[in-house]
């Protein structure tokens, strides 16, 4: 009987992975694929990973991705900290309106979002582009900060902070040495969240992106009607196979890190 | 101290100028574009084009599929935690791989997958072919919507339920059995309530997403099933009719705020529960 639970146990545990992992195996094979239609399989080849690299519009979307998720969550990083000391100092009410404010950007639907940001930069007769888009993501990307840096700024002891300006370091270098040295994992989580984010959304950069600015997102949106290049599986098998790697290594380091502490 | 202080409030501004500039502003100008015409003028006309046939069937439409595929995720989270969470060691790593890694593929890419697995000459139906059965019309249909917000939802769901689960005392369920309840009194009266938190953030957080997507519907339903996200995506990117888009957006902020309002009674209620 134990067996048998536990068995469908790992079934069920299994077929659930294989349900979220399907489709990103699906890619990868595709992106080996001879042939370009979807259906058929027209012998493997290695082609598309070396034609990706003599591709200008995918070259520049990948850059715009990037740069645009390195940017947004560079400056959320940044705005968001600054913001975490300010509304922990607040007062109660003046901190739950701020608080309610900065959760408006994760509970809302990201096409009100969206359009929300397309009627704003309208109205102002801004010229859609990339910097439309990044004002949009560094916005979706601050709440992430917060909600990641606030609890740990929350929990310092405020008589460290206070303890170093007594001893007379400037507010600067007792903040340098005694604060941020503790919310650091915060603000790196945070910050990685932002950066997953900016990566990966589609519907917010496709209403402030305007005609001429691709990201990855848009420019897969815009080729899903007529076939998708098979330069875009490669360019996004490497994308996905890298971080992959990353995160093992990352694991097993802090895997023996932990280890030899105990 | 005073000091410190004032240098506190000033760090704070630049997000509280950002967040009035582009978080609230944009908001008031989508109540403000969905209550007045092209001309400027007050009109209720925006919002009532709801109960135009088109828009209300793809309003319905989109409440049906995204109730469904609430519930189909529900389903699926609810026993895959509750595995999780016994088998303890596996925690965080696992769970990484199983929500955040994918992610790091395109989600339309991801969704796109799907078509090629439910297509006429796909691999569920050139399988069936294969062993003599007769080929399923699986895309462009409701269920390949539904498949498609269940795939992309799904750990907006496992993730809190997974934390209530998790956040259990041991202990309580222990006593459960000690005073002779059996394995399913035990989940229904004992570890079921006190991960209800859990499951309502969870439906909150699968539902909102569901109800608002255009992505899914366009990638899956062939462009032939309307969910009223397709409709207000059209209103702005090709129409061109803000008024009317905005107007919609609004009936689909209702929805949003009674979820929020769900989301932030239930919250409270724990508070109350846990002093």
């Amino acid at each position: 009987m134990k067996i048998r639970y536990k068995g469908i146990k790992r079934v069920y545990i299994g077929l659930i992975f294989i349900f979220m992992y399907a489709p990103i195996a699906l890619l990868i094979i595709q992106s080996f694929n001879k042939s370009k239609s979807r259906g058929r399989w027209g012998g493997f080849t290695f082609e598309w990973y070396g034609s990706l690299f003599t591709d200008a519009s995918i070259i520049e979307a990948f850059t715009n991705t990037i740069l645009l998720a390195l940017l947004s969550s560079v400056i959320s990083v940044i705005l968001g900290t600054m913001a975490c000391i300010c509304i922990s100092k607040m007062k109660k009410k003046a901190r739950n309106i701020m608080m309610g404010i900065t959760n408006i950007p994760m509970l809302n639907a990201d096409i009100v979002t969206g359009v929300s940001f397309m009627l704003l930069f309208l109205t102002l007769r801004i010229q859609f582009g990339f910097g439309t888009i990044l004002l949009a993501h560094i916005t979706f990307n601050i709440p992430y900060v917060i909600l990641s840096v606030m609890p740990s700024y929350r929990d310092l002891n405020p008589h460290i902070y206070e303890a170093a300006l007594d001893l007379g370091a400037s507010p600067v270098y007792a903040f340098i040495k005694t604060v941020l040295p503790e919310i650091m994992p915060a603000i790196l989580s945070g910050g990685l969240m932002a950066f997953t984010m900016s990566i990966d959304d589609f519907i917010i950069t496709h209403f402030t992106a305007g005609a001429g600015v691709h990201t990855l997102s848009t420019k897969i949106y815009s080729e899903v009607k007529l076939g998708i290049k098979p330069e875009m599986y490669a360019l996004s098998a490497m994308i996905f196979i890298t971080v992959l790697i990353l995160l093992i290594l990352v694991n097993r380091v802090q895997g023996s890190a932990r280890k030899e502490d105990a | 101290m005073v000091k410190t202080k004032r240098i506190a409030g000033f760090l704070g501004l630049p997000y509280i100028f950002w967040a009035a500039a582009f978080i609230v502003i944009p908001l008031i100008m989508v109540v403000w574009y969905g209550l007045t015409d092209e001309n400027g003028g007050f009109t209720f006309a925006n919002v009532a084009a709801i109960a135009n046939p088109a828009h209300s069937k793809a309003l319905f439409m989109a409440l049906l599929l995204s109730f469904i595929a609430t519930i189909v995720c529900l389903l699926l989270a609810y026993p895959l935690c509750m595995f999780l969470v016994e088998a303890q060691k596996t925690s965080n790593s696992f769970l990484t791989m199983l929500l955040i890694v994918p992610m790091w593929m395109n989600f339309l890419l991801r969704t796109y997958a799907w078509q090629s697995i439910l297509e006429k000459t796909g691999i569920i139906n050139t399988f069936l072919t294969s062993i003599g059965l007769q080929p399923l019309r699986l895309i462009n249909t409701n269920g390949a919507i539904i498949l498609g917000m269940v795939y992309n939802f799904l750990p907006f769901m496992i993730l809190p339920i997974y934390n209530a689960l998790d956040d259990i005392d041991k202990n309580v369920i222990n006593a459960a059995r000690d005073l002779g309840a059996s394995s399913r009194q035990t989940l229904t009266k004992v570890i079921f309530p006190l991960s209800l938190p859990g499951v309502i953030s969870g439906i909150t957080m699968v539902f909102i997403p569901a109800l608002t997507t255009f992505v899914v519907s366009s990638l899956l339903g062939g462009g032939k099933i309307l969910l009223i996200g397709n409709v207000i995506e059209q209103e702005f990117m090709v129409a061109y009719d803000w008024n009317l888009g905005s107007g919609l957006s609004l009936v689909l902020l209702i929805f949003i705020v009674i979820n929020v309002i769900v989301s932030v009674l239930t919250e409270r209620s724990e508070e109350d529960y846990a002093s």
